[in-house]
């Protein structure tokens, strides 16, 4: 059952098995694969069925998983202005942007900043006050865990409003899981001090200088963080008209 | 309910209805009718603070929320929330479905606001496929109708529990008769009075039945004589407005600040409606007013919400004449649900000429079904954000995938739990009666906040 989150823990032996797709020309692919974007995992097998007396040949199935990589200028949009107060800003307040900024990502018509984390307060606050940009209310964060991107397992994603400018970008930050903190938005955003416990409580991010951090949804006395791609769904198998239903984190799985 | 003192008497005793020690001070547990001794007993301290815990069974506090009241007399000195009491998993376990299986569990977070829900997470799904300009004509005007419908409701409930809370019985027996009215429909159109799981990614479950449209005209006419009905009971009630006028009182600055949107954000002056701002399912092609009120309290927002609702009557006429005959759901055979339903004796269920069809005469149809429902369909990797104005304020869906046949993150960002935030800064330094006042006007429902 390869294709079990749980089986795909961080810390479990590098993949160095040969990934065919990589060797596969281009022209015999279907449109989705290829180079572009970021890998962030190698799927491996289909239905569970890679290990001895597979005969399928679902389990030799390789996929790699790709995020929309950097985007180029222009971004199109609003975005470019966006990106050149801020960037502008930015160097205003003695900060090379590109210090401060990883990427940018431009998919599906939404603009989305990787933000390094130490600079995440300063980007903020910048992105709220500057006047050409006026992100005035954030939506909150919502966390995502990605066990196999190393050292940037978890992330913070935050949707920025400006209804000055009737415009809306994504702000990311990632934190590895040996050290998941990321600085604390509620001073710039005190509407993050609820999103901010449940992204903690669900995923064990800790927003340093939060003033009061504390479970959220869970009983307080909770062990593990549960929305974690590690943590177990849980549930138990159901007989159904005579046949047993597995839990829903123990069915097959089609991807 | 349970109180406790912030400094303890020294009188620690065992006899029943006695004080409790704890390292808080007594705490006095009250059921039934002995409240009289937690008053004689907090009248022996000398200290007037106490510490009231209100819910999370409390039948003013909106389902499982729970108050924590610090109060001095009257007055209460602060006040906190506990929320967490119905949170069900939802955003987990959307992780271990389908997509299309994702709209069965999103329409149970806030259970009555259920077409928003689904049209959030929907919206989102179609942005990762690509399919936003194949969705058919007729899928998202019925779409708008039915969250039309559904801010009918919505407010509805709003305004009769928020009566009932003052002791105002008529309106929430008016309330509850016209959202039947909307029940009625609901059921009418998609089988359901709740958790109708109604639109999916694509499209709709189904078409409208026959008999809708007649239905929903009746409905418009019915409504507009009803509709005034809370205006001649409410609206110049000096006893209503005595209670809800500067009660639950939040400026712009601190609306901005704690995030709040929907009627809270727009009682305070600012005309933000995300269905004229960032415009989705063709909404800036309806002919629609976004009221406003510059009160910033609990009466404001009460007249929002029933001039919105006459705004969504007018939505609803538009839509009903827009009403095309069509698909209702996109024409991607790799991405539309395979099935269909027709009426049978027992109720809705699976079109017996549609199993004969594709049992009986076409072994790509059967292959076809079996797959997609089944598996589902992949969608590329990626994430997006969706939002769509929900009674309430701003409902967001984060949704990201990994390429595969199910989420792989999909997170809410509930009006609900963000503007309960605010119930802090709308009642310290208020009386305790004014908290249930203050709480109803921002309208939240456990089920969205918690998920």
């Amino acid at each position: 059952m390869s294709d079990r989150p749980q089986d795909r823990r961080p810390g479990s032996p590098p993949d160095d098995r040969p990934n065919p797709e990589k060797e596969l020309s281009e022209q015999n692919l279907p449109g989705q694969r290829g180079e572009h974007g970021e890998e962030i995992r190698v799927q491996r097998g289909m239905f569970g069925a890679n290990n001895g007396g597979d005969t399928s040949g679902y389990g030799g199935l390789v996929r790699s998983v790709r995020l929309p990589g950097a985007a180029t200028r222009p971004y199109g949009g609003y975005f470019d202005e966006v990106a050149d107060e801020l960037e502008g800003a930015l160097e205003e307040q003695g900060l090379v942007p590109e210090h401060a900024i990883e990427k940018t990502v431009v998919d599906r018509a939404e603009l989305t900043f990787h933000i390094e984390r130490e600079h995440l307060l300063q980007v903020a606050r910048t992105l709220r006050d500057d006047p050409a940009l006026r992100f005035e209310l954030c939506t909150g964060v919502s966390a995502v865990h990605y066990p196999e991107d190393k050292g940037r397992e978890l992330h913070a994603v935050y949707h920025l409003r400006s209804l000055t400018h009737g415009r809306l970008i994504r702000v990311e930050v990632s934190a590895p899981d040996r050290d998941p903190r990321i600085p604390s938005l509620v001073t710039v955003y005190p509407t993050n001090d609820w999103h901010e416990r449940e992204a903690y409580d669900f995923f064990g991010l800790i927003f340093d200088g939060h003033p009061a951090l504390t479970r959220i949804m869970m009983p307080d006395d909770w062990q593990g963080f549960p929305q974690r791609k590690d943590y177990p769904l849980g549930g138990i198998a159901v007989e159904y008209k005579g046949a047993q239903i597995p839990a829903p984190d123990q069915r097959r799985s089609y991807s | 309910m349970t109180t406790s003192h912030a400094h303890p008497p020294a009188s620690p005793a065992a006899t029943p209805g006695a004080p409790r020690e704890t390292t808080e001070g007594p705490v006095y547990t009250v059921t039934g009718g002995d409240w009289d001794e937690v008053v004689q007993a907090a009248a022996k301290t000398d200290d007037e603070r106490i510490v009231v815990n209100m819910g999370p069974q409390h039948p003013s506090t909106h389902g499982v929320l729970r108050l924590i009241l610090e109060i001095d007399g009257e007055t209460v000195t602060e006040a906190r929330c506990g929320i967490g009491y119905l949170h069900t998993g939802i955003e987990k376990n959307l992780e271990y479905r389908t997509w299309t299986q994702g709209t069965t569990f999103v329409t149970r977070m806030d259970y009555l606001t259920p077409f928003f829900n689904e049209a959030a997470y929907c919206l989102g799904v179609e942005k990762l496929l690509g399919i936003e300009d194949q969705i058919p004509d007729r899928a998202t005007v019925v779409r708008v109708l039915l969250m039309e419908l559904n801010r009918l409701s919505s407010h509805l409930v709003c305004i009769a529990t928020g009566g009932m809370e003052l002791g105002a019985t008529t309106i929430m027996i008016y309330g509850f008769r016209d959202r039947e009215l909307v029940l009625d429909l609901y059921e009418l159109i998609t089988g359901l009075r709740m958790n109708h799981a109604y639109i999916r990614p694509g499209g709709l479950a189904q078409d409208l039945p026959p008999g809708a449209v007649d239905q929903l005209r009746e409905f418009l006419r019915t409504m507009k004589q009803n509709l005034p009905e809370y205006d001649k009971l409410a609206t110049g009630n000096p006893i209503f407005k005595a209670r809800m006028q500067d009660i639950g009182y939040l400026d712009l600055a601190g609306c901005m600040a704690l995030g709040a949107t929907g009627p809270v954000l727009r009682s305070a002056g600012l005309a933000h409606d995300l269905r004229k701002t960032d415009p989705y399912c063709g909404y800036e092609t309806y002919d629609f007013e976004v009221p406003t009120a510059d009160t910033c309290d609990s009466y404001g927002r009460f007249l929002i919400r029933l001039e919105e609702m006459r705004q969504s009557l007018r939505i609803i006429e538009q839509c009903i004449d827009r009403l095309e005959p069509g698909p209702v759901m996109v024409g991607d055979k790799k991405i539309a649900w395979p099935a269909q339903l027709a009426l049978g004796p027992d109720g809705l269920g699976n079109s017996l000429d549609h199993i004969k069809k594709i049992m009986g005469t076409s072994m790509e149809a059967l292959i076809h079904h079996f797959k997609l429902v089944t598996e589902g369909f992949r969608v590329p990797a990626g994430q997006v954000y969706a939002a769509v104005e929900s009674p309430k304020g701003e409902l967001g869906a984060h949704i990201v995938s990994d390429g595969s046949t199910r989420p792989y993150r999909v997170h809410f960002r509930d009006p609900s739990f963000t503007n309960l935030q605010a119930m802090a800064a709308m009642c310290e330094g208020g009386q305790v009666a004014d908290v249930i006042v203050a709480v109803a006007s921002i309208d939240p429902v456990m089920g969205g906040v918690d998920r």
